[in-house]
């Protein structure tokens, strides 16, 4: 059974662990189970171990390698990796060496944390299965027949699956905390701006979020505290300072007002996950938190405004795959027809299908029935949420409305995939912190977590809560365990 | 709310993001387009009157810092992964017409 972060990287510090050693048992279990389940793109190996060695030297010479010595973690492969190939899990990326290295990736080696690899997603973070990746898809650790969500399907996969404690991911509808819940492992999406985006390969720049995957609440707190913090970098990177969430883990949930989103508990949510966040709802009053009923209606029109907005984001940044720079390029006799070529044969369909709608919605003629509309709607559900923060510190919902489904069950039409982030969108629209925490399962035994959401820069509060919930569950029966 | 998506006008939007489809294709996608964004359409059953549109969670500012020279990406690393270049510059097939 793999460590935990925490435990690690004390054991490490103190000199009580080599570094090499949890790193071989992290590349062994890999090499064991990833020809199944598909999680990595690339496993960097050699570069991990003399990362390891490292970590190892400098600990015998009596220096500190930082808060996540010796840790192994998988980083989602739309983050950039100085030298080594980032994909997004797209042909067009094919050949790339990116000449930099993300904020991310440079302050988790600086904290000591080893990177063994970069993972699968949806193409370009654009999916809810890691079905769309040009790779192949990813498996659920907990039932190889279904899906792992997405789009960071790898990197939840590959925590689920005890490949490694951490990984990270991005979030810009939901690609975090939807994998988290459907492989059971805890997935965060920090407030907008908390945790620098430089380096992580743009979808839609005003939603797009960066954030961990981790086997239990105190690892993923651990590691947001490491990646959270102003970046000269990142224009929309928040100045102010981070504020500590480990030390107030424990802190309980007394008093606290926290309100169940009736908006996310209606007819389109199975049954069994319903179930579980009303049990949520009673780990948490046990603990002293008033519970209420919370409405956020406008959120109901959540999916149809991010249907509009991240396309049209994402239309105008996958502009700049033209073959000219990087990546996949078509010989042709013109540079125009070299780009259609090239776009053409280096983008998947649902990334062809984004593009095209965002450049629909953007022209001439229906930018105010589309964009201008999505944009105002966007607005009234931020208002929303912020009239909902009035009367709850938290608020409580599903994080995916149903447990893991099957490959190809939603790949004919993408209305249906589009639905399994409905629960997740809203918060990306309105720019505020939530999280998945595995709490149970479902009447296929699959994992289900619930989602935690609060204001702006709410995270220790919204930690103090995912705790009391990991609590209440470790209580009882029904924690799922990856075969 | 406008009328749903032709596939004229999918042929032509396909056009301006480089993208070229085959005719299975061109009838596949003005459906799955018409589709979302009739769903999207729901939108138009809310009274948006006198509300300002939302960009960004923060609202976008200029950043500005000092004038001063930084660590850049190093132009050699960034040509030798480009698909194709030549004399400090990346190169292309001819831009406009014919080969020179």
């Amino acid at each position: 059974m793999i460590r935990s972060a925490v435990e690690t990287a004390a054991a490490v510090r103190a000199g009580r662990l080599l570094a090499v050693d949890v790193v071989e048992q992290s590349l062994a279990a890999i090499a064991a189970g990833d020809g199944d389940l598909n999680a990595f793109n690339l496993v960097t190996a050699d570069a991990a171990r003399a990362d390891a060695r490292a970590i190892d030297e400098a600990v015998a010479a009596g220096r500190d390698p930082g808060p996540l010595a010796g840790v192994p973690i998988a980083l989602k492969d739309n983050l950039c990796t100085r030298g080594i190939p980032t994909t997004c899990s797209s042909r067009i990326l094919e050949g790339w060496l990116p000449p930099y290295d993300a904020t991310v990736v440079t302050t988790l080696r600086a904290a000591g944390a080893i990177s063994v690899g970069k993972t699968n997603l949806d193409e370009f973070a654009m999916g809810s299965s890691t079905e769309n990746s040009a790779f192949g898809p990813t498996r659920n650790p907990h039932d190889h027949t279904r899906v792992p969500g997405g789009s960071s399907g790898g990197s939840a996969a590959a925590v689920g699956a005890g490949f490694v404690p951490l990984s990270l991911g991005s979030d810009t509808g939901g690609s975090i905390r939807q994998p988290a819940s459907l492989c059971g492992v805890v997935g965060v999406k920090p407030s907008y701006g908390l945790v620098s985006r430089y380096g992580l390969v743009a979808f839609a720049s005003s939603l797009d979020q960066i954030g961990p995957f981790a086997g239990s609440v105190a690892d993923a707190a651990l590691l947001l505290e490491v990646i959270a913090g102003h970046d000269p970098l990142d224009s929309t990177s928040i100045p102010d300072p981070v504020r500590p969430i480990s030390t107030h883990l424990n802190d309980g949930v007394a008093g606290l007002r926290i309100g169940m989103v009736e908006e996310f508990m209606g007819d389109g949510i199975a049954s069994d996950v319903r179930a579980r966040v009303h049990a949520a709802a009673e780990a948490l009053a046990a603990a002293g938190a008033e519970i209420g009923e919370a409405s956020v209606p406008a959120a109901a029109y959540g999916l149809d405004a991010y249907y509009v907005i991240a396309p049209a984001e994402a239309s105008s940044n996958l502009a700049r795959y033209d073959a000219v720079r990087f990546g996949l390029r078509v010989d042709a006799a013109t540079t125009p027809e070299m780009y259609d070529l090239t776009r053409t044969a280096g983008f998947g369909d649902e990334v062809k299908r984004r593009i095209m709608l965002g450049t629909y919605a953007l022209s001439a003629g229906y930018y105010d029935a589309y964009y201008g509309t999505a944009q105002k709607v966007r607005s009234l559900i931020r208002r929303d949420f912020d009239l909902a923060y009035e009367k709850f510190d938290l608020l409580l919902s599903p994080a995916s409305p149903t447990t893991a489904f099957a490959f190809g069950d939603k790949t004919s039409d993408p209305l249906t995939m589009y639905l399994n982030d409905v629960c997740t969108i809203p918060t990306n629209l309105a720019g505020h912190p939530a999280m998945s925490v595995p709490f149970g399962v479902g009447d296929d035994g699959l994992p289900i977590g619930v989602q935690l959401l609060g204001p702006m820069m709410s995270e220790p509060t919204m930690f103090r809560a995912a705790a009391v919930l990991e609590a209440g569950l470790e209580g009882s029966a029904g924690r799922a365990v990856a075969s | 709310m406008p009328e749903r998506i032709s596939a004229a006008e999918v042929a032509s939007v396909a056009r301006l993001a480089r993208l070229t489809l085959t005719d299975a294709e061109l009838e596949t996608f003005t459906t799955q387009l018409g589709d979302i964004l009739e769903h999207a359409s729901q939108m138009a059953a809310l009274d948006l009157s006198g509300v300002e549109p939302m960009g960004h969670p923060y609202g976008l500012v200029n950043v500005m810092r000092d004038d001063v020279v930084a660590a850049v990406v190093d132009r050699d690393e960034v040509l030798g992964s480009a698909p194709a270049a030549e004399a400090g510059m990346f190169r292309v097939p001819p831009v406009l017409g014919e080969q020179p």
